[in-house]
């Protein structure tokens, strides 16, 4: 055996130091780094993303506000609680549709209170359009995920189409064009699910009354 | 276009432009890892951390800087939690309450990203993008240190340097992490997803009411949550909110950011060993355990089978209604096959086999594909196992990849197994024993167990998706699951690096006639094997007093 130094890149610890002695190096040099890289990804990196989105997609980026004679009255991706019986209904919320107590319902598949829940809502659902409890389509009767869900399916929008256009003195055809106007399809034709806008419908049916 | 034809459209696009990454992204972190050149962008940082680029851990310093970087990493990342009124925009948001604090900051120390808080209500955006989003990054680049350092092992002869930990550290973030997820917010901007830092805005609704509509920097948050497989939500809702998933664009967009680096790891591995079909076995076996488990999901969510879903005709309780049943099964096989935990529904009602099957993906010990790294160290450990029962069978010397698989090696493959599920199981024993947690479920019966057993087991294997109705803002459910997410991150860590250690010292031994081929279908058919009988040994009472009552009742 030879004692010439060994030709290896040079280490960063000579040798067996002690556990704590090691630690606290490497602590130290944890935090050092730990702070420089906090500089870039949590001032730097939202600070760019927020510039490049405020240049290609403003609207977007400050969420979709939708406004009204220049007033804003909510978000195009928000989803808002109508009881007017003159306007179309958004889904059952576990969140009441606010927008600072986003929430599911987190009951459970075999959860009693979901099941009566269900057959209860059904049941308000089929009386006021007065169509069979068979009819009534399932997300009339179940609460979202984020309990903001801006969408309905075009089924519910349909059943309360006869409905609104009553209450507001409208053609039925009328509100169901204002129903495909305030659809949208699944993105490039297959990404997603089919959805009606309820706030921009509503919008559109008030505009259409007045007018 | 029918449901059933969008869903399967949406699943082959998904597989097509993970395939299209494949190669060049896992080609492209086997070079950023292995390049003996820094670049002018990483010199600074070296400098200022006081680091030396150039010099070699043995297996005990680059120990003892993944702990010593993780301990400062909770420290601060609690300072600002409890801190946060002292901070700018932080939107007039108190500073979290100690426990609250000290699980939050553990779970996303741990790339868990569990959330005993609703983020709208509670945080401030210093506190989410200096706080949060800074782990989201670095706890993931942690993840495929350690993952880089155990191939090392396999791939180093007689020698006891494992890499440097900083420059594995600094590369994966600025090299990997930071342009994908900077590409990906954008994208996620464009798609609809906000990035704004104008205040809470109180609207007149039409119909003479009030909405808060509150939003903040969500994009650049939401791209490196999924990217680093991390899954805590800008908001309550995670990725069910529309500003954080508006569209089936950003949804599929986010599942792609999910499985990128997971799947693009196990090329990284191929490539690294020199062998790349050992890359594809690993792949396949993840890839079986996959498509088996999103198969039995979305069955059960599209087909309805529960009693709410046949109630009310759909499985739409819980779910939006611009994702719908097909995107929202993908989606959570994608967030628990990983150990992301991002929701786009809430899993809580789930049907009962669908709950049961996302229960189950955690279970495997996140290896089907994993988390970011830990997926990679996760079935390499897996792996060593199949070679040893293999081994077993014949009567020879397990090897795997050149090295022997002696006693030394065994032992840590021991420990490192049963730490998650002891974890789990001694908790939920723990937690079921005391009379307080029947009020913490949030649902009766054997469904609220299964909540319990959600919690334990996202917690301990990092994923930190939840069965949300359980209440966990008790002491006892924040210290406890910070317990369960720091043993569960950090002593498979250690085990990990010391098997890596060992392996590196080790000379390579060639191959023989007598070598188990390691890079075959038959392997990878092994490997399934081996996890699944793991996973059905250890958890299959829990599964059948939770989810499996529930489907058969």
């Amino acid at each position: 055996m030879t004692t010439t130094a060994p030709v290896q890149t040079p280490t960063a610890t000579a040798g067996r130091t002690p556990i704590a002695s090691g630690l606290l190096r490497q602590t130290v040099t944890g935090l050092r780094l730990l702070l420089v890289l906090t500089v870039i990804l949590g001032v730097g990196y939202p600070a760019a993303v927020w510039a490049v989105g405020q240049v290609v997609a403003p609207d977007r980026a400050n969420g979709q506000i939708v406004s009204v004679d220049g007033a804003p009255v909510g978000s195009a991706l928000l989803g808002q609680a109508f009881d007017d019986p003159a306007l179309f209904h958004s889904r059952p919320s576990a969140a009441a549709y606010d927008g600072l107590a986003s929430a599911a319902s987190n009951l459970g598949p075999s959860n009693e209170d979901l099941l009566a829940s269900i057959q209860e809502r059904r049941e308000a659902v089929a009386a006021e359009e007065g169509v069979a409890l068979a009819d009534v389509p399932p997300d009339a009767v179940t609460a979202s995920g984020s309990g903001l869900d801006p969408h309905i399916s075009t089924a519910y929008a349909e059943l309360q189409a006869a409905r609104v256009a009553r209450a507001n003195g409208l053609d039925e055809s009328a509100v169901r064009g204002l129903i495909a106007a305030a659809t949208s399809g699944r993105t490039l034709g297959f990404l997603g699910e089919e959805g009606v806008n309820v706030l921009q419908l509503n919008i559109a049916v008030r505009h259409a009354a007045e007018g | 276009m029918s449901d059933a034809f969008a869903g399967v459209l949406s699943l082959l696009a998904l597989v097509a432009l993970l395939a299209l990454a494949y190669r060049p992204l896992g080609d492209y972190i086997a070079r950023t890892l292995e390049s003996p050149r820094h670049t002018r962008f990483e010199r600074p940082l070296y400098r200022l951390a006081g680091v030396n680029p150039d010099a070699s851990q043995s297996t005990r310093s680059y120990a003892l800087a993944v702990v010593g970087f993780s301990a400062v990493s909770l420290i601060l990342l609690y300072v600002l939690l409890v801190a946060q009124s002292f901070l700018p925009y932080s939107r007039g948001m108190d500073g979290m309450p100690w426990d609250m604090a000290l699980n939050t900051a553990v779970s996303f120390v741990t790339n868990t990203n569990w959330q005993s808080y609703a983020g709208e209500s509670t945080l401030g955006w210093t506190a989410q993008a200096v706080g949060l989003a800074v782990q989201n990054f670095v706890s993931a680049a942690v993840g495929i240190a350690v993952a880089v350092a155990l191939i090392r092992g396999f791939t180093r002869n007689r020698s006891d340097q494992l890499g440097n930990f900083w420059v594995d550290l600094v590369r994966v973030t600025v090299r990997v992490l930071l342009p994908i997820a900077f590409v990906g917010a954008v994208l996620l901007v464009i798609g609809g997803v906000v990035q704004s830092f104008s205040a809470d805005q109180v609207v007149d609704t039409i119909t003479g009411g009030q909405q808060t509509i509150t939003t903040g920097p969500a994009a650049s948050q939401e791209a490196i949550k999924e990217l680093g497989t991390n899954g805590g939500g800008f908001f309550n809702a995670n990725s069910a909110h529309p500003f954080e998933n508006p569209t089936g664009f950003t949804n599929l967009l986010e599942i792609f950011l999910i499985l990128l680096i997971p799947v693009a790891l196990t090329r990284t591995l191929g490539t690294m060993l020199g062998n790349h079909r050992q890359g594809y076995a690993v792949l396949g076996a993840m890839g079986v355990l996959f498509l088996a488990s999103l198969a039995i999901t979305t069955w059960a969510e599209v087909g309805a089978h529960g009693q709410s879903a046949q109630a009310a005709g759909a499985a739409m309780e819980g779910k939006e209604t611009r994702l719908g049943e097909w995107a929202s099964a993908l989606f959570a096989t994608a967030t628990t096959g990983t150990s992301t935990g991002a929701v786009n529904a809430a899993h809580d009602s789930l049907t009962p086999t669908g709950g049961g099957a996302v229960l189950v993906n955690m279970m495997l010990g996140e290896v089907a594909p994993g988390g970011v790294g830990a997926g990679i160290y996760g079935i390499l450990v897996m792996a060593i196992l199949a070679v040893f029962v293999a081994g077993l069978m014949v009567g020879r010397t397990p090897e795997l990849l050149g090295k022997k698989i002696r006693s030394t090696e065994m032992r840590y493959i021991a420990l490192y197994s049963l730490t998650t599920p002891a974890v789990v199981l001694v908790a939920v024993g723990i937690a079921i024993a005391l009379p307080s947690t029947s009020d913490a479920m949030g649902n009766p019966g054997g469904h609220g167990f299964s909540e319990v057993v959600y919690a334990f087991t996202s917690a301990a294997n990092n994923n930190g998706s939840a069965f949300g109705g359980i209440t966990v803002t008790s002491t006892f459910f924040q210290l406890m699951l910070a317990a369960a997410m720091l043993l569960g991150r950090f002593v498979p860590i250690l085990l990990v690096l010391a098997l890596a250690g060992s392996l590196a010292r080790q000379g390579r031994v060639p191959a023989t006639a007598g070598t188990l081929p390691t890079h075959t279908p038959l392997f990878a058919g092994l490997l399934v094997g081996v996890v699944l009988v793991m996973t059905g040994l250890t958890y299959f009472p829990a599964l059948a007093l939770g989810p499996i009552a529930e489907a058969l009742a």
